[in-house]
């Protein structure tokens, strides 16, 4: 078997990263003043080289079959990074303002970055498990980490039992599917999976197990009751990084997970996917209604979007698999987008978080304003802009699949939402102006900028970025 | 005299899992008793792990029963970390005043 070999090269971007963490950490420490900003621009540039080193590193399996890099790999860890490596951009004012200024953020912003590039390259149930958990540890801390802010230590405390829970269930799953196939490699599963006779009950029971807790790492329901609560409770900066790089990781190794060692069982998961997908969205659409905070409301959208990426993993084809890593990248921009807004929402140092205070924001603040009508225009889906697509290439798959209850579900779920995103620009064009918002930090005009040209020009510029995504699904295929 | 099978193993490791769950669930009291069950499902896990591993032959599932115990070591500081930050700010680990956020 060519699993005999070490080949730790393919590895190499986790392990400079890795590296480059601990030493931020052990700079941190040694300084005699603390030094946030040069701790923040060094792991900017520890996940800027560890995106060259994924982008020109070297293809194939590592670590005894533990690892792959592949197409599917290197697309999903370059959305890791971009996503990582904004969030730290937009923690440097807010973490000032709310006195949580401290090196550790973009440290545990990098380790949980070299957890998801693990989740996404893992072949092995033992490295997908332990990518995963070196992934939550890292968000349970930076979800508290506004220490003197009861909220923040709640939504903490929430995401780490909730977690622990969903990461207990996924392990359970992983020791029934070891007992019952007897490996844990993907590819002799597979292998072992491809004649029917073989799959047994507590198999079935197993594989049920491993879906559930990776459900609760994307968010969908029945596994969502800690999304509202989390990006609530968490520093804005955490919500922002929680919304975005971590939920690629998740979706991208549930993808995995399912296509490849238990392709062969998509008889079984594929009504249970289908059914979590529905509910999910049901739910996101019509969670979000009466929502007056927009940290929750953003929650309910999460929920919402994680349905419809589900949509192209219910399709179970590798159109299906394409529309969900395009999903993954629009949802990705346009969320970090979304937030880098909310981000800017604060008034004489005080962040507010009410969409209440969004009122009358086009004549106080026109850029501000046609930034969010932007991003809550795709977050809608309405063409011409990002989110739009996202939509079309996951209901089109469902569609070819021969899903139509999905789609059209979809379809009508995405009418209900837009009600409420709709609602938001309503407020910020047609309501009584609020007392204006405190001068902007350049970082946010930066990110929302980029993010919206990215959402706007999505249709001149979508060629390379399918033409990547396509890929990717093949190489999970192949 | 009855001999300890495999089934004996999975059927201990799933009545531990099922307390463990229940421990979070049904517990109306303290934190400290979730961070417990939680402990209580890991090592369920690691009971399903260690005997299928036995019976199976292969190293493997030893070798993650070691690497979940580790995790389980770097989960419960966090956890206990949390707490005593929850603690501070609230002056109270009673599970149903968990209760600032809702909606």
């Amino acid at each position: 078997m060519s699993a005999v070999v070490m080949n730790w090269i393919v590895a190499l971007p986790e392990l400079v990263l890795a590296v480059c963490g601990m030493a931020i950490l052990l700079l941190g420490v040694a300084q005699k003043r603390e030094n946030p900003l040069l701790a923040s621009m060094l792991s900017i540039g520890a996940l800027v080289l560890a995106g060259v080193l994924v982008v020109s590193g070297s293809r194939g399996q590592g670590y005894e079959g533990q690892l792959i890099s592949d197409a599917f790999s290197t697309f999903l860890a370059v959305l890791i990074l971009v996503g990582a490596a904004l969030a730290i951009m937009l923690s440097l004012e807010y973490n000032q303002l709310q006195r949580i200024y401290r090196f550790e953020f973009p440290v545990l912003i990098v380790f949980a970055a070299v957890g998801m590039m693990v989740m996404v390259k893992a072949t092995n149930l033992m490295s997908l498990y332990l990518g995963l958990e070196l992934q939550s540890l890292a968000i349970y801390v930076l979800a508290a980490f506004a220490r003197d802010d009861l909220r923040s230590a709640e939504a903490g405390l929430k995401y780490f039992v909730l977690g622990c829970l969903a990461s207990g269930l996924l392990l359970y799953g992983i020791s029934l599917v070891y007992g019952f196939s007897g490996s844990m490699d993907f590819a002799r599963l597979s292998r072992a999976f491809a004649t029917p006779a073989s799959v047994s009950a507590g198999l079935v029971v197993g594989m049920v197990f491993v879906l559930a807790g990776l459900a609760f790492k994307v968010s969908v329901v029945p596994f969502h009751m800690w999304t509202p609560d989390v990006y609530e409770g968490a520093p804005t900066p955490v919500t922002t990084f929680i919304a975005t790089a971590p939920k690629v990781a998740a979706m991208g190794l549930l993808l995995r997970t399912m296509i490849v060692p238990f392709g062969h069982l998509l008889a079984q998961w594929q009504q249970l996917v289908v059914l979590v997908s529905i509910a999910s969205m049901v739910l996101g659409a019509l969670g979000a209604i009466g929502q007056v905070n927009i940290k929750r409301l953003m929650a309910y959208s999460a929920i919402g979007h994680m349905g419809y990426a589900l949509i192209g993993l219910a399709a179970g084809t590798e159109a299906g698999v394409r529309g969900v890593l395009i999903y993954l990248l629009v949802y990705m921009v346009m969320s970090a987008g979304a937030f880098a807004v909310i981000l800017a929402m604060r008034r004489r140092g005080m962040a507010v978080e009410a969409i209440a205070d969004l009122a009358g924001l086009s004549s106080t603040d026109p850029a501000l304003a046609l930034l969010m009508t932007i991003f809550m225009f795709s977050l809608a889906g309405i063409p011409p802009l990002s989110g739009f697509f996202g939509k079309f290439y996951v209901f089109l798959a469902a569609v070819q699949a021969g899903q139509w209850t999905l789609a059209i579900i979809g379809v009508l779920t995405s009418v209900v939402g837009a009600y409420y995103y709709i609602r938001i620009v309503k407020v910020m064009y047609f309501d009584e102006p609020a007392a204006r918002f405190d001068v902007r930090h350049p970082a946010i005009s930066i990110a929302g900028g980029a993010t919206a040209l990215f959402t706007v020009l999505f249709l001149a510029i979508a060629g390379p970025f399918i033409s990547a995504a396509d890929l990717a699904a093949k190489a999970l295929f192949g | 005299m009855l001999a300890v099978g495999i089934g004996h193993y999975l059927t201990v490791s799933a009545i531990l899992l099922v307390l463990g769950v229940f421990g979070i669930f049904l517990n109306r009291k303290n934190i400290i008793v979730i961070l417990m069950s939680i402990e209580l499902i890991l090592l369920a896990v690691n009971l399903n792990l260690v005997a299928f591993s036995a019976s199976l032959g292969d190293l493997v599932g030893q070798v993650l029963a070691m690497f979940v115990l580790t995790v389980a070591a770097a989960e419960a500081a966090i956890g206990l970390a949390i707490v005593v930050v929850y603690f501070r700010g609230r002056g109270s680990i009673e599970v149903e005043d968990v209760n600032l956020m809702k909606g």
